[in-house]
């Protein structure tokens, strides 16, 4: 069963013009529940409510604002946000091309895989020409009224698009402090690096399926069915106090499994 | 913007438990390590009185509160089933409570499609020691730790990455939730022609660069917004002022503390003492986390900027890691002139030499 194109675009950089499609690269296998009323059981909605009043104002007469440092608001109305939105388009611009370790998938927000749009001779020379000089793209484009950043790659052999985060949502790292303190003991650094190589393993991600969502749905199951369940109260462990004691135990533990 | 899905600011961890690496247990917070967009609009009422998003029950005509509220999973149009917080809890209790280290992988040889999204681990109350250890020995070691966990009625598989001395935890896609070019039904692969897969490489690599800079990523429409507000506040166009009391009084809001700044304390190991029950007591009107994805929302509060602002400003090189709209409230704070016009470069020039 083939997926449904979300959006159709132009990639486009020199001379280039690539017209693809673009599939979600993920989908949702979540639980959904939804939010009800406790004592009748039926759903809730939402709604901007006067906080003071608590009378609810239809969205409609919900206006927003820019508030300031100092409280100030700074009315804005839907025309002049309209406004503000970029143009739309059907270009993916690809800005540059970098080595693929460079964009660094913290800011990697959402994938989609890219199909030919068309014949698609370049497309498949796009995918090659990527894999082959081991660079991506570094693209922008605007779908939906929403303008994007994103990665231009491959996955097994095929174009992907993975949206990226924009700068200002990504917390650097290097602007926080690590905890610091006396400087580690070299004995307990050892030992805890040698248990980090003797759990050492390789990622097979197949290897971890979500059991804890087939919990869910057999609580649903027999709760729907009358049937009880059983509530633990959660405790959590005490912290370790001798950390060379712990680690020589763990270690103890690690070589006899 | 208030749509936006991470706008979890404040001081709270989104998940409080325990680091079990072999026999050590590192007590630990989690906080988000992505942030939602740096200018939020707030929506408010004709008069200006600033709205509340609230769960709302049409047949009683009112707001509810957080306690009346609960999760439901539709059997058909008339017939929910109720779940409770400590039912979800209770099918995977170690789980709830314990991020348990049981592999440590090499973090290149992680496909990055499987990433999803960032929090920083804090150490909680005399884990200090604990924490140095296991971040400098994964450091050094050049792996990261996979576990799983329970947060918010939902299992995540996690990556325990451990970098600059701070371990993250990033969540990871479970492997049935990525799809195969199969799944989507992509053609089969097609060599290109060799004239056309030269073209395209001469294309590509006459675009190459070693790296990027953060700055392309900037949002452009948050820039615009930015702009067209400070020209309104400037020509006063639309603007109702804060009554007197209001920008004088600390109002509830100045409870609301920027992330970083809220890191940057529990990094160093202090954490505020009360107040801190954190999100294992789960509260479902805040936390539709699993009836769509991850909507967190949370009441809707005016974006504070960075109240480190106040320090002594730092090194240049440091101020350089900040973003545009951080050193932008930075210069706000100082009342830096001309802030509005100015790059992220020139930004940095003046902060710095404020110091």
């Amino acid at each position: 069963m083939a997926a449904r194109a979300i959006w159709k675009g132009i990639i486009g950089f020199g001379d280039v013009r690539v017209p693809v499609k673009l599939y979600s690269g993920v989908q949702d296998r979540n639980v959904h529940f939804r939010l009800l009323h406790r004592k009748d059981r039926q759903p809730v909605r939402q709604a901007m409510v006067n906080p003071v009043s608590d009378e609810v104002v239809p969205y409609q007469d919900a206006r927003r604002a820019f508030v300031s440092d100092n409280g100030d608001l700074v009315m804005l109305d839907n025309d002049e946000l309209d406004a503000l939105q970029p143009a739309p388009g059907r270009e993916i611009e690809i800005v540059r091309f970098v080595p693929q370790q460079a964009i660094d998938h913290r800011w990697y927000e959402r994938p989609y895989y890219l199909g030919p749009d068309g014949a698609g001779e370049d497309y498949f020379a796009l995918a090659a020409a990527l894999e082959q000089t081991g660079l991506e793209g570094l693209a922008r484009w605007v779908m939906r009224n929403k303008a994007y950043v994103g990665a231009l790659r491959v996955r097994d052999g095929y174009p992907m698009l993975v949206s990226l985060r924009h700068a200002d949502e990504v917390v650097p790292v290097e602007a926080l402090q690590p905890p610091g303190g006396k400087p580690l003991d070299a004995r307990e650094l050892s030992m805890a690096r040698q248990l980090i190589g003797m759990l050492a393993a390789e990622f097979k991600p197949e290897e971890y399926a979500d059991e804890y969502r087939e919990r869910v749905l057999k609580l649903i199951e027999d709760k729907a069915s009358g049937r009880g369940v059983k509530v633990v109260p959660i405790r959590r462990p005490k912290k370790s106090e001798d950390l060379a004691g712990a680690l020589e135990a763990s270690l103890k533990q690690a070589r006899s499994a | 913007m208030e749509e936006d899905e991470d706008v979890i600011a404040g001081p709270r961890p989104i998940w409080s438990g325990t680091l079990a690496f072999g026999l050590i247990s590192l007590p630990v917070s989690l906080f988000p390590a992505n942030r939602g967009r740096p200018l939020s609009l707030k929506m408010v009422d004709p008069d200006g009185t600033p709205l509340a998003r609230r769960y709302f029950c049409e047949k009683e005509g009112k707001a509810l509160p957080a306690d009346e509220i609960v999760r439901g999973y539709k059997l058909d149009d008339e017939h929910y089933v109720v779940v409770e917080d400590d039912e979800l809890d209770s099918l995977a209790p170690e789980r709830s409570r314990e991020i348990d280290l049981r592999q440590f992988v090499r973090l290149d040889a992680v496909d990055p499609i499987y990433f999803e999204r960032a929090y920083f681990l804090t150490p909680d109350e005399g884990a200090t020691k604990a924490y140095r250890l296991l971040a400098k020995s994964m450091e050094d070691e050049q792996r990261a730790g996979i576990a799983r966990f329970v947060m918010r009625g939902k299992e995540y598989l996690c990556a325990i990455v451990a970098e600059h001395g701070i371990l993250r935890a990033e969540t990871l896609r479970f492997h049935d939730e990525v799809r195969s070019p199969d799944m989507v039904g992509l053609p089969a692969r097609k060599e290109p022609s060799k004239a056309a897969l030269k073209r395209m490489q001469q294309a590509v690599k006459a675009l190459a660069t070693k790296k990027f800079d953060r700055a392309e990523l900037t949002d452009d429409y948050i820039e615009r917004l930015r702009a067209h507000v400070e020209k309104k506040l400037a020509a006063g166009r639309d603007v109702i002022r804060a009554p007197e009391e209001v920008a004088a009084a600390p109002s509830e809001d100045s409870n609301v503390v920027d992330l970083m700044q809220v890191l940057k304390e529990r990094l160093q190991g202090r954490a505020p003492p009360a107040d801190d029950k954190p999100a294992t007591s789960r509260r479902p009107g805040r936390t539709a986390g699993a009836e769509s994805g991850s909507k967190t929302r949370q009441k809707a509060t005016p974006h504070r900027p960075d109240r480190s602002a106040g320090e002594r400003p730092a090194k240049a090189s440091r101020l350089k890691q900040l973003s545009r709209s951080e050193l932008y409230a930075r210069a706000q704070k100082l009342d830096l002139a001309g802030r509005s016009q100015m790059s992220k470069t020139q930004l940095v020039d003046a902060l710095s030499q404020r110091g």
